[in-house]
């Protein structure tokens, strides 16, 4: 039971992180290639309809973490509070950036919003990244099981961190060229003509970063958690896990080579499911460590709610999620193939933003 | 009083205050928008569409400042409110998740085609997305609900060793019976505020004399809706959720109504303002014996006073919950009497001429909001000084971890942006009222070719 809690956790969050991940990874690509009115407004449409059923995956996971870990939730949200409402108000910039920004027919107006979306989606990935690091470095947890991270210390991995240090930026890093990759394969898909050239072509400069990065993570994470193998060591076969992330950067790279988009987009996809597996394997069955002592770690023995919850939590969790996940094939669905470069009205409108709205 | 306490305290009431102003209007205006598309399929009249077109885009402002406002609310249990999330979470944790997998998932998965996919969809199919849109709305209030019921009257749970609570009983939980009264008055008011608000708009349209006849369809259902939630509001939901008050918490009600002597055949007070100090209401204008009667059934019954219980179990702020329960009730009472006129002059064929008729509603426009948030504040205010009630503190529920400096720096934060957001709306949705309810060209393509051409 606590096993199958913690795989569901790990599901919602890898969940989360590919989906909103491509949102994001839009937001930076619209940072970063878009150049004209209508190319800016092409991007925003290939997440207009999902981007929020995807945001809600943040919430889902995060409420099933409270209501099966409810001391990590605890514990995890007031010691990382500093960076949780930076999260937060990042959030709001990007959920009003993305609806808000063709309401209204101004270039100052749009280029407000633009810049709510990108610079509010950059600095989540970066963010998000970084709370990986945290949770994969430790914390200074004590005797009540409690702790509060400042922003930074001395920048340094040791008992007492800060949220930021060399491993969490790197960390930060990591993610924001993953999702930005995972973004620019995402709009690939989802568009045609110049936006899809310059999407693949970013995807390619990107490449050779993520696979540094991904290497130096991995290598960073073994040197400051050598602990972290021993759930490999005991159970060989989760030696598939890295193996898959270097297959999916490899994939990535030859797809879109050869302008095979879906297999670029699912080969990122991948990259992300593997990566975030690879660390919840590890972790098991520690949810946060300390770096003082780890007799105070939180594990799943001593976080989790009441048996009754647990069990009948499974029965309309996997209801509710079964009948989400109809949703979303039904929306994907209804909103797939490319986003019409014709200007158009909805999701994506034109100048005429005054008069429809 | 402790600074961490209170910084923490002040920051979960502004952040909720806020955010509920929005889901409130959604969820009133969600079963009104199914009605008019409801009528639009019955009797092809382009008009209904029209509206409901009109509406679905003041829905789609007041959802997305809902969504934004509403996520820092489910992390804030932990991060503000650390000790309480982790002895409740066996609990309360399920409902919130609920919350998500089945009410956001379904909501946010049609709202885009509700909003944008009307090109894509079948007469029917269009009508299903809003229908969704609401059904995952109300949901949501729910289970919202469930989850402050539960800290108001604490069922289905045992204490582990470590304290904690944990649920022995689901349905014990969802059908928690201060849970069904309160979802009922709840939803009731969100209905008044969508119905005022409707009513309003079309008010104003038929001063302006522009739009006139979506204006006085906009009356019409607004008033009709309207009259029948002011009336449930106050019977049976209100008056049972007076009486369940009565029963589980009479301190509470004791202070709402400034009552600190116990008192056999107790008056309710309409007017008066409580002085704490002197433990007396100053010039109290009073219905005797009615607050015996409301809560108890007959005018003699006792309806015990402050004066009977410990000071340390009193709410901590009795003015204000004496004032936000007033404002509540008197706003309550001049909306059933706005709506009653509205509703009479309606049916004999005189409203839409009777312009000092549509100056009172239009004038109502904000004030359901208030009322809304009284009662809320009402609630809230009145469990202290539990945030379990009558088994864990408030006091003993934030995060300690966090200090005040913090959870100040944030707040002050979380007023910025709202203050933003807040303009933002009040924008948009003037931009789409002076725009009207006329017809857009037919092309609403959203994202993605049609299904024929993927």
């Amino acid at each position: 039971m606590l096993l199958t809690w913690y795989v569901l956790v790990a599901v919602m969050i890898t969940a989360y992180v590919v989906l909103d991940g491509f949102d994001l990874g839009a937001g930076i690509l619209h940072l970063l290639i878009a150049r004209t009115d209508e190319q800016r407004r092409t991007i925003i449409r290939t997440i207009g309809p999902v981007w929020d059923g995807n945001e809600v995956w943040l919430l889902a996971g995060g409420g099933t973490l409270y209501f099966a870990f409810p001391l990590l939730y605890a514990s995890g949200f007031s010691g990382f509070y500093l960076p949780l409402m930076i999260v937060l108000w990042l959030l709001i910039f990007r959920g009003i950036g993305v609806e808000l920004r063709m309401r209204f027919d101004s270039p100052v107006w749009a280029g407000l919003f633009d810049g709510a979306f990108g610079l509010g989606s950059l600095l989540l990935a970066v963010f998000y990244g970084a709370a990986l690091g945290n949770v994969l470095r430790g914390v200074p947890l004590g005797k009540d099981e409690y702790f509060f991270l400042p922003l930074w210390t001395n920048w340094r991995v040791g008992p007492q961190p800060g949220i930021l240090d060399w491993y969490t930026v790197l960390a930060g890093l990591v993610a924001l060229v993953a999702l930005a990759l995972h973004g620019a394969h995402y709009v690939a898909l989802k568009t045609s003509g110049e936006i899809n050239a310059r999407a693949k072509q970013i995807a390619r400069q990107l490449w050779p970063f993520l696979v540094g990065l991904t290497a130096l993570s991995l290598a960073a994470t073994l040197y400051i958690r050598p602990g972290l193998l021993n759930n490999y060591r005991k159970l060989p076969v989760l030696y598939v896990i890295p193996v898959l992330v270097a297959g999916s950067l490899v994939s990535m790279w030859r797809s879109n080579s050869r302008g095979r988009e879906r297999a670029a987009f699912l080969a990122s996809c991948t990259y992300l499911v593997s990566m975030l597996v690879g660390a919840a394997a590890g972790v098991y069955p520690n949810l946060l460590t300390s770096t003082t002592d780890p007799a105070l770690n939180i594990t799943v023995y001593n976080a989790h709610s009441g048996r009754y919850a647990m069990s009948v939590g499974l029965i309309w969790w996997s209801l509710g999620m079964a009948i989400a996940v109809g949703y979303f094939v039904f929306v994907y669905r209804m909103f797939r193939g490319k986003v019409s470069g014709a200007l158009g009205h909805g999701y994506g409108g034109n100048s005429d933003a005054v008069r429809q709205r | 009083m402790d600074d961490a306490l209170m910084m923490h305290r002040l920051h979960f009431a502004f952040t909720i205050t806020f955010h509920y102003l929005f889901p409130q209007l959604t969820m009133g205006l969600a079963p009104l928008i199914v009605i008019l598309k409801t009528m639009y399929l019955r009797t092809n009249n382009p008009l209904y569409n029209r509206a409901a077109r009109f509406w679905a885009k003041v829905f789609g402002i007041s959802f997305l400042m809902g969504v934004v406002t509403g996520i820092p609310m489910e992390f804030q249990f932990g991060t503000n409110w650390a000790q309480f999330a982790r002895a409740t979470g066996g609990v309360i944790g399920q409902p919130l998740t609920m919350e998500g997998v089945f009410s956001f998932f379904l909501e946010s998965a049609f709202l885009g085609l509700f909003l944008f996919g009307e090109e894509r969809l079948s007469k029917i199919g269009h009508w299903w997305t809003g229908f969704a849109v609401f059904a995952g709305s109300w949901l949501s209030g729910f289970f919202i609900i469930a989850t402050d019921a539960w800290m108001q009257h604490p069922v289905a749970f045992q204490r582990a060793a470590d304290g904690s609570f944990q649920l022995t009983s689901f349905w014990g939980l969802l059908l928690n019976p201060w849970a069904l009264i309160q979802y009922a008055h709840n939803m009731c008011g969100a209905l008044i505020t969508g119905t005022f608000v409707m009513a309003a708009v079309g008010a104003y349209y038929l001063l302006e004399g522009k739009f006139v006849e979506e204006g006085r369809a906009f009356l019409r259902l607004g008033v009709i809706a309207g009259i029948v939630a002011c009336v449930v509001q106050i019977f049976p939901t209100g008056d049972l959720h007076g009486k369940m008050m009565g029963k589980y918490q009479p301190v509470t009600v004791a202070a709402m109504e400034g009552l600190f002597k116990t008192q056999s055949g107790a008056p309710m007070v309409i007017l008066g303002q409580p002085d704490a100090e002197h433990e007396r209401i100053d010039n109290p204008l009073v219905a005797n014996k009615v607050l015996s009667f409301l809560l108890y059934g007959t005018t003699t019954a006792t309806v015990k006073g402050l004066n009977e219980y410990p000071k340390s179990d009193w709410p901590t702020n009795i003015p204000l919950l004496y004032y936000t329960y007033h404002i509540m009730v008197g706003l309550g009472t001049i909306f059933l009497a706005v709506m009653a006129m509205s509703a009479f002059l309606l049916w004999r064929g005189l409203l839409y001429k009777a312009r000092w008729m549509l100056w009172i509603i239009l004038c109502c426009l904000p004030f359901p909001h208030i009322a809304n948030t009284a009662g809320w504040i009402t609630a809230e205010v009145g469990r202290q000084p539990w945030v379990v009630y009558g088994l864990m503190r408030t006091a003993a529920g934030y995060s300690a971890n966090v200090q005040a400096g913090n959870s100040l720096f944030t707040l002050i934060g979380f007023m910025g942006l709202y203050t933003i957001l807040a303009i933002l709306f009040l924008f948009l949705v003037y931009r789409i009222i002076a725009h009207g309810p006329v017809d857009e060209a037919k092309s609403e393509v959203g994202s993605g070719a049609p299904i024929t051409m993927a």
